[in-house]
């Protein structure tokens, strides 16, 4: 029961794993960026239509991820090259990305993923590792899909704290200006990393449609890219943190189907408000112990301007 | 420029008047009808229905038609309305349950124009209401979920404590029981008519608990898919749903709203229509139950068939006494049909199923 409970539980928060990293990508290069919902619906229906049309599981993956990037690249023109306001622009990019989803899905209702996508999507069991008492089942029985969720969070952490590259990028969002100073290439790297953080976040979107659900239905993320910017805050920037914030978020929002069949006599209405509840706590809890490590990135949704004091 | 702006306004104001005291007469010209939806077409659920009767009034009476989608339950609906009239709309179906006090309010400034409410209660001189008896059709797929379950248990995805939602889980409970006594419905709520993600989840809990035929009263098919991907069964709801889920989806309780617009809309333009509330049920096709699929038992096609004839005859009423609610207390004394207000305004489940209603009293 737990442990089905809990293997539920992975797959819910797996959209919000791609989205948040990208979110946390984006905010390292010190942009805000308030499209998330809207670049995870053009990820999902791109992946979606090209699922159908090409029948194959990599070319649905690769047009999702161009398609969360070509989001991104309207934003970081936007907001980069242009330096327009952030906040504003990612809203626009929401509801634009919504838009454009509803009409790319026009006439997609009711059409089902192709079969060679859904069985290379199939869940596959680790040898070794699913037969892990308990956990095993729960995290290691799953869809490459989620098991690429797994990796790329490693390999985010590696890359941000461990490497010359990922250093520049969070020089550059705690201090532009001195970032620029040492000779960083800041339009190149803003770009890169908001462009790469939308191409993961269009990912998150196609899990969605190719794997969770998987038809289209019109907004299908119905608002899983607004709860992935909260997250953000959740995870303090860190992608390691994503493996709690994710997946706890993914638990809170089924407990309460498990629950009411369980005869415990909690309203499902305190269950609904859960993950919105725990997530005023834990803004409470991280801005009462302030310390460095968990303050957002210093440039965050500040436009830079060189020489300009 | 401006004197020029001021006479053309005025005389379209007159045009506009000429217009409304012409009648019926210029009506029948150049009709058409406004819908406004309160999800997107693309649902494949509730608006998908409504927007398939939308298609075909524009098939089989060549009417031009309007729609706005996903419009809220808000005071918005109140300029959608008026924009659609200034489009030149004549007849207005406003589908969704929140939009009444607003199509109520507008509908007394428009006096000239034929305002219809799906699923409220509320009308004037120039604004009915319409719904549909689904329970009928549930009643129906109740037998089908019956017939095919192996654990005794039916999971039921449902979306809000409401009358239309309890009333529903009834009638297919009692469709379950009438060819399975044995069998439970056991009842998972969302709170939400939308949220593929949700509908999904709420379905594999249901299924992990053991449940072996799946249905819902959700907008969208994501139970359906929870039931193909275990190997399960499924009923859907609002439109057929076979091409979602090929190996699971058995049947669906559905609703053709097409002959109900096609029907009003003549009536507009005969000059024959008056206001007035309408809850048609099987016999009248507005509701009905999808075609058998080869997942469903074949012992079933009979008996739906059988009790399908027999509702429409008026010999079978769904709700009949006697009637148990789950603490075993009669309901419905034997011999009594249950009153259309009683149905409406029902806040309690059959003994069979297994569920809780939150009423917050």
């Amino acid at each position: 029961m737990l442990s089905s409970f809990l293997h539920a539980a992975v797959i819910a928060g797996t959209p919000l794993v791609f989205a948040i990293l990208g979110e946390i990508l984006t905010e390292r290069a010190g942009k805000l960026n308030l499209g998330v919902e809207g670049m995870m619906l053009m990820g999902a229906v791109v992946g979606f239509k090209t699922a159908l049309l090409t029948s194959h599981p990599l070319w649905a993956l690769f047009g999702a991820a161009l398609a969360g990037a070509a989001g991104a690249l309207i934003f970081s023109f936007l907001t980069v090259t242009l330096r327009s306001n952030q906040v504003v622009t990612g809203l626009a990019l929401t509801i634009f990305g919504t838009g454009f989803a509803s009409f790319l899905g026009q006439g997609l209702a009711g059409h089902i993923v192709p079969a060679s996508v859904k069985d290379f999507f199939h869940p596959v069991a680790l040898p070794v590792l699913s037969r892990i008492p308990f956990l095993g089942e729960a995290l290691f029985h799953h869809s490459i899909f989620v098991y690429a969720g797994y990796i790329i969070i490693i390999a985010a952490y590696v890359y941000l704290f461990k490497t010359r590259f990922g250093l520049n990028l969070r020089a550059l969002g705690e201090n532009t200006a001195a970032a620029d100073a040492a000779g960083i290439n800041i339009m190149k790297y803003k770009f890169a990393h908001i462009l790469s953080g939308g191409a993961l976040i269009g990912l998150g979107g196609a899990f969605l449609s190719l794997v969770y659900v998987p038809t289209w239905q019109e907004n299908i993320t119905t608002g899983r890219g607004w709860i992935a910017v909260a997250l953000v805050i959740f995870c303090k920037w860190n992608p390691i943190r994503i493996f709690w914030g994710a997946f706890l978020f993914g638990g809170l929002d089924i407990i309460g189907f498990r629950l009411q069949g369980l005869n415990i006599h909690i309203s499902q209405y305190f269950f609904d408000m859960l993950p919105y509840i725990v997530t005023v706590i834990i803004l409470i809890m991280t801005s009462v112990k302030d310390s460095k490590e968990k303050s957002p990135p210093a440039e965050l949704g500040r436009p830079y301007f060189r020489e300009d004091k | 420029m401006r004197k020029i702006g001021f006479v053309l306004s005025l005389s379209l104001l007159l045009l506009a008047l000429l217009a409304g005291c012409s009648g019926t007469d210029s009506v029948s010209k150049d009709m058409v009808a406004g819908f406004i939806y309160i999800g997107p077409p693309g649902d494949h659920g509730w608006t998908y229905a409504q927007d398939k009767g939308r298609l075909m009034v524009e098939k089989e009476l060549g009417v031009r038609t309007i729609y706005k989608e996903s419009v809220p339950e808000g005071p918005e609906v109140k300029d959608v309305i008026r924009n659609m009239i200034d489009q030149g709309a004549k007849i207005i179906f406003a589908g969704s349950f929140g939009y009444m006090d607003y199509v109520e309010e507008v509908s007394k400034e428009y006096p000239d124009i034929i305002f219809l409410h799906c699923s409220g209660y509320k009308m004037t001189e120039n604004m009915g209401t319409y719904f549909g008896r689904m329970y009928q059709a549930r009643y129906l797929s109740g037998l089908v979920a019956g017939l095919k379950t192996k654990t005794g248990k039916i999971g039921y995805v449902a979306a809000f404590e409401i009358p239309e939602v309890i009333r529903g889980i009834n009638a297919f409970a009692l469709g379950v029981r009438d060819v399975n006594p044995d069998a439970k419905v056991y009842v998972r709520w969302t709170h939400t008519w939308y949220d593929p993600g949700k509908e999904t989840e709420a379905a594999k809990a249901l299924l992990d608990e053991k449940c072996d035929v799946i249905a819902q009263h959700q907008d969208t098919a994501g139970p359906q898919q929870a039931a193909e991907a275990r190997g399960a069964f499924s009923i859907g709801y609002n439109s057929d749903m076979y091409s979602i889920a090929p190996r699971a989806y058995m049947t669906a309780p559905i609703w053709n709203w097409g002959p109900y617009f096609i029907d009003q809309i003549k009536k507009a333009m005969d000059g024959t229509w008056t206001s007035g509330s309408y809850w048609g049920g099987l016999e009248d096709g507005i509701v009905d139950l999808a075609p058998l699929t080869p997942n469903a038992p074949a012992e079933a096609r009979e008996i739906v068939e059988e009790m399908r004839e027999k509702i429409i005859s008026g010999e079978f009423h769904v709700f009949e006494g006697p009637l148990k609610d789950q603490s075993g207390k009669i309901r419905l004394e034997k011999g009594h049909v249950m009153s259309d207000e009683m149905m409406l305004s029902i806040d309690w489940f059959v003994s069979n199923v297994v569920g809780r209603i939150e009423t917050g009293k």
